[in-house]
């Protein structure tokens, strides 16, 4: 048996951010994780937004938690080296009469202390979103908004042990619980006897646009908000290819994540109105995500009835945002409910070095780079232009799977969807791993590529 | 008994209709033609259908795993499985040419399993 | 920077030819650029038969095909009037004519009188039908699934469903079938195939191999493997008959719908493509499957010699 101070059931954002921020103080921490990698749960698939706050009731949890986060993220991308962009976001009416709506959700926003809003009119949009519909009369503008690397916001933590335990059956007792299960929260909960709230998916289908379209719109574009979603949007992404979506319908199994035709007609109807530019031929690539709900807000809470036991659920949108402010808060938590906190002196390594890109720097910064390391000059993947050293640096940095490549580097995401760089990227894969082919996956156990490979 | 038969020829990319009359399996007539290749693909088809095997076999000690291979002239369609057993069940160890003949007279068959190819070491 | 008169990116048959015709008419400086390490191109993985009936009156497959040209290229290498760089990837082109390509341990930039690319193309996917439904382990682009198959000696999947029946589709339905799985379906949404003939009769009739005109796949389903794919009858207006839905069970889809030309590169220079291989940009040309996609290796051979061709008499103008 293994002892802990805190254990961490879920890895995805919420509890590698919690992870992260333990991670200061002289403290035995796990996490556990069902999945093959990290963040292959909800934080899997979502939007990549760092949302400034707007579209959330000034009283709830999820509106503080997400203005604070915002603030928060920028910090962190900075010391992890991830890509972090300031675009802003504009919440556009079509009609005279939704502009007290509007202004309701101004005032909300600042409230929640939303630095620098303002209402924009036609002619603000015309010069500096072009392709917006031209009945579209004036906008929230709120330039905190920011987008970044879907993946690369795991936070490095030094615990790394747990996360390659393979054995099946064994027991890890620790003095405190924290269940940030995403999905699978109120089963958690249930375990211990907590039966007050139930976690329903909610899907988001997403469809990404040809990188051609990069230009499309200079911000993120929301419509106004909804109660259950805050609307189909155009979103701009840190790699360029804009994304439309996401839809919002309830459903009851955890784990269907198919896309619909009907998703897709939505979608596309919905943001058409926006930008009407958009056609079905811009379309790439498509998923779908599950967004934990559970009520309006987030849970958050040390459970008083098993003293020592932290639900951290129903984190649906803006969770992404929110993580690094949920994790200050859940170390608050522990530390009322007796944990003491002291910290580390040197062992806390916060910064993370960037990931190398070849064409993200000069000409002969890069061609001093290839000489040093001839892997960098061995391209595998056409579209994206990822080279061999870059897959290797992602396999150790916890790359297991083409999916956990693919969300580090890019290598397949591009227009041919790795007709041409699966095989390298498998021989890649089982050769640092050391493993057969035909157990090389796409995502996890059971979702192996090939079936058999004829030995020499 | 006479019973007329349609077929394709494969001979070539055109794919002519052909209309064959046979005789107890014989081949009587046909038409429908347009070359001589297509009289003979008919009697073949429909007598002793042949085909081209192209597959590939094992390397070992070259800069390729797998070596394309094929049998150099036609075989009789009924034996394409044994053939394709037979061709896993081969090995390359030495560098080939297009045309390195891989198995002389293949399974007996009156032709070679050549390689299609060149792979130096 | 290094300085060259012709440089050719591709060494597929369209680069390969194109060379060869530059050189027969008159260039003596031509740098031959391939990421691979080999020259040869897709013909490469296509091991079937029925590649150059009409350049060289045989019936050869995809490699002999390609063995031909590498020949006559390596005859002239002996004079260095044609540079054979392996492993050297394009990664840019300018309208001023710099070709930057990476090669390991390499990144060069050379300057060129005239370009002639021939980067091939590449295969349409499954998002861009598009087919809803899950995301598994198991779809494969027919290409793909051939180089897995002809090259690495994998086998991806044991239980196929085939959509589209044009050639690459069909001859995969034989070579699934060869290496011992089942190809449980070619389903094609047109009433007929665009394939060969002879294709049908030798890759599916013989192998009695179901093929599903009027049919369309509606939906893919599989939580980490492909499980079963919905399969539905359409009407000549291409509409889904609801009536008519079936599932068929497998663990493999092999998506063969079509290619598109590869010439990203041609429009990072802001080219593009004209009449028959030129574009928009003097000097610059493009050939064989990255200009429009070709049914026949020959034909691709036959106008990338044009390429070469023109290429030349470029050259001699400037
Ligand atoms: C379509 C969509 C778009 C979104 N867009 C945005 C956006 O733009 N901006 C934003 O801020 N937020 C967005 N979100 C919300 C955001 O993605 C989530 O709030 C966040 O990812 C939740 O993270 P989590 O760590 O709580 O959950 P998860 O990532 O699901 O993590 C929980 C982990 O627990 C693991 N687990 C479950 N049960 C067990 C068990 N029994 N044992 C061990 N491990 C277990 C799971 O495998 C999982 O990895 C979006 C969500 C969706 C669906
Ligand atoms: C599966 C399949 C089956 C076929 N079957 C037949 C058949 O039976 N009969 C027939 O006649 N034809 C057939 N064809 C068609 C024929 O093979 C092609 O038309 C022909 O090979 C195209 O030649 P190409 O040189 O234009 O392209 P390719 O052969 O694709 O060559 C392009 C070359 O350019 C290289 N390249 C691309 N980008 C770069 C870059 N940035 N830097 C450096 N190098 C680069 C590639 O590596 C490749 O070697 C088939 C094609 C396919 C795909």
């Amino acid at each position: 048996m293994s002892k802990y101070d805190v254990l961490i059931i879920g890895g995805g954002v919420t509890g590698t951010s919690i992870a992260r921020e333990l991670s200061r103080y002289k403290l035995e921490i796990a996490i556990l994780e069902k999945e093959e990698e990290l963040a292959f749960g909800v934080s899997k698939s979502n939007s990549g937004i760092i949302h400034p706050g707007t579209q959330n009731p000034p009283s709830s949890l999820k509106g503080k938690l997400c203005v604070q986060g915002n603030l928060l993220t920028r910090k962190i991308a900075k010391e992890l080296g991830v890509d972090f962009k300031e675009v802003g976001e504009l919440i556009v009416i079509f009609k005279e009469e939704d502009m007290p709506r509007l202004l309701e959700i101004k005032k909300e926003a600042e409230a929640l202390g939303i630095p620098k809003l303002k209402i924009v009119d036609k002619k603000w949009l015309a010069k500096h979103e072009p392709n917006l519909n031209k009945d579209i009369i004036a906008a929230l503008y709120a330039p905190s908004a920011g987008i970044k690397k879907e993946f690369g916001n795991l936070p490095r933590f030094h615990i790394g042990a747990v996360s390659d335990n393979k054995d099946p059956n064994q027991i890890f007792e620790s003095r405190f619980v924290i269940n940030a299960a995403g999905l699978y929260a109120d089963e958690i909960s249930a375990m211990v006897g907590i039966n007050d709230f139930k976690i329903t998916p909610r899907k988001g289908e997403e469809y990404l646009l040809d990188k051609k379209l990069a230009k499309l719109t200079n911000h993120l574009i929301f419509p106004l908000p909804s109660p259950t979603s805050n609307g189909i949007l155009v979103i701009k992404t840190s790699d360029g290819n804009p994304m439309i979506g996401p839809t919002a319908e309830d459903q009851i199994d955890k784990q269907d994540k198919s896309t619909t035709e009907a998703g897709m007609k939505k979608v596309l109807e919905n943001v058409q109105r926006i930008v009407p530019k958009i056609s079905k031929d811009n379309i790439i690539a498509y998923f779908a995500g599950l967004r934990p709900v559970s009520g309006k807000d987030f849970i958050i809470r040390h459970e008083d009835k098993v003293p020592g036991f932290i639900s951290v659920a129903g984190i649906q949108s803006p969770g992404l945002t929110a993580a690094p402010a949920i994790a200050l808060l859940v170390v608050k938590l522990l530390k009322q409910n007796g944990l003491a906190l002291k910290k580390k002196i040197l062992f806390f390594h916060k910064h993370r070095k960037p990931t190398v890109h070849l064409f993200a720097m000069p000409v002969e910064k890069a061609k001093a780079l290839t000489k040093k390391d001839p892997a960098y000059g061995d391209i595998v993947c056409r579209c994206e232009m990822v080279s061999a050293k870059e897959i290797r640096d992602a396999i150790k940095r916890g790359a297991k799977t083409l999916d956990g490549i693919k969300f580090r580097t890019r290598c397949q995401s591009g227009r041919c969807h790795g007709g041409f760089c699966t095989t390298r990227a498998m021989k890649i894969l089982a050769e640092e791993l050391a493993m057969p082919l035909t157990e090389v996956t796409k995502r996890g156990k059971g979702s192996e590529i090939i079936k058999e490979s004829r030995k020499q | 008994m006479i019973e007329t038969r349609k077929l394709t020829c494969i001979d070539c990319p055109k794919g002519c209709q052909l209309s064959i009359e046979t005789d107890n399996g014989k081949v009587m007539g046909i038409s429908g033609n347009q070359c001589k290749k297509g009289e003979e693909y008919a009697k073949q088809e429909i007598e002793n259908p042949m085909r081209i095997l192209t597959t590939t076999v094992i390397a070992e000690g070259l800069p390729l795993k797998m070596i394309p291979v094929r049998t150099s002239g036609p075989i009789p369609k009924a034996k394409l499985k044994e053939a394709i057993e037979a061709a896993r069940k081969t090995k390359i160890t030495k560098p080939v040419q297009a045309e390195t003949i891989i198995t002389k007279n293949f399974l007996d068959l009156g032709v070679n399993l050549i390689a299609t190819r060149e792979i130096l070491a | 920077m290094i300085k060259r008169e012709l440089i050719v990116v591709g060494g597929g048959p369209a680069g390969m030819a194109a060379a060869l015709s530059a050189y027969e008419n008159g260039v003596k400086d031509i740098l031959l650029l391939e990421r691979d390490q080999f020259l040869g191109g897709i013909l490469n993985q296509c091991i079937h038969t029925g590649f150059g009936l009409q350049h060289f009156k045989e019936d050869l497959t995809g490699p002999e095909f390609a063995d031909r040209l590498i020949i006559k290229i390596k005859a002239i290498k002996a004079d260095k009037a044609i540079e054979v760089s392996l492993q050297s990837f394009v990664v840019k082109l300018t309208d001023r004519k710099v070709v930057t390509y990476l090669k390991p341990g390499k990144f060069e930039e050379v300057q060129a009188k005239a370009i002639i690319m021939a980067t091939g193309c590449r295969e349409r996917t499954r998002e861009m039908i598009p087919i809803p439904g899950d995301r598994p382990a198991g779809i494969f682009s027919a290409g793909l699934a051939q180089k897995m198959i002809n090259i690495e000696g994998w086998l991806p999947g044991k239980e196929v469903v085939i959509i589209g029946s044009g050639d690459i589709g069909l001859i995969m339905a034989r070579r699934f079938t060869l290496e011992g799985a089942k190809v449980k379906a070619v389903v094609e949404i047109q009433k007929e195939s665009r394939g060969l003939v002879r294709n049908i009769v030798q890759c599916v009739q013989d192998f009695d191999i179901p093929l599903y005109f009027r049919h369309k796949i509606k939906r893919i389903i599989g939580h980490d493997r492909v499980e079963k794919v919905e399969v539905v009858a359409v009407d000549e207006n291409l509409n889904e008959k609801p009536e008519t839905a079936f599932d068929i069970t497998c663990d493999t889809v092999l998506v063969s719908v079509g290619l598109i030309p590869e010439n990203e590169l041609i429009e990072m220079a802001g080219a593009e493509i004209e009449d028959l291989n030129t574009t928009s940009i003097p000097g610059i040309f493009s050939c064989g499957n990255s200009y429009k996609v070709y049914d026949l290796a020959d034909s691709v051979t036959r106008d990338s010699e044009k390429a070469g061709k023109q290429a030349a008499e470029y050259l001699k103008r400037i």
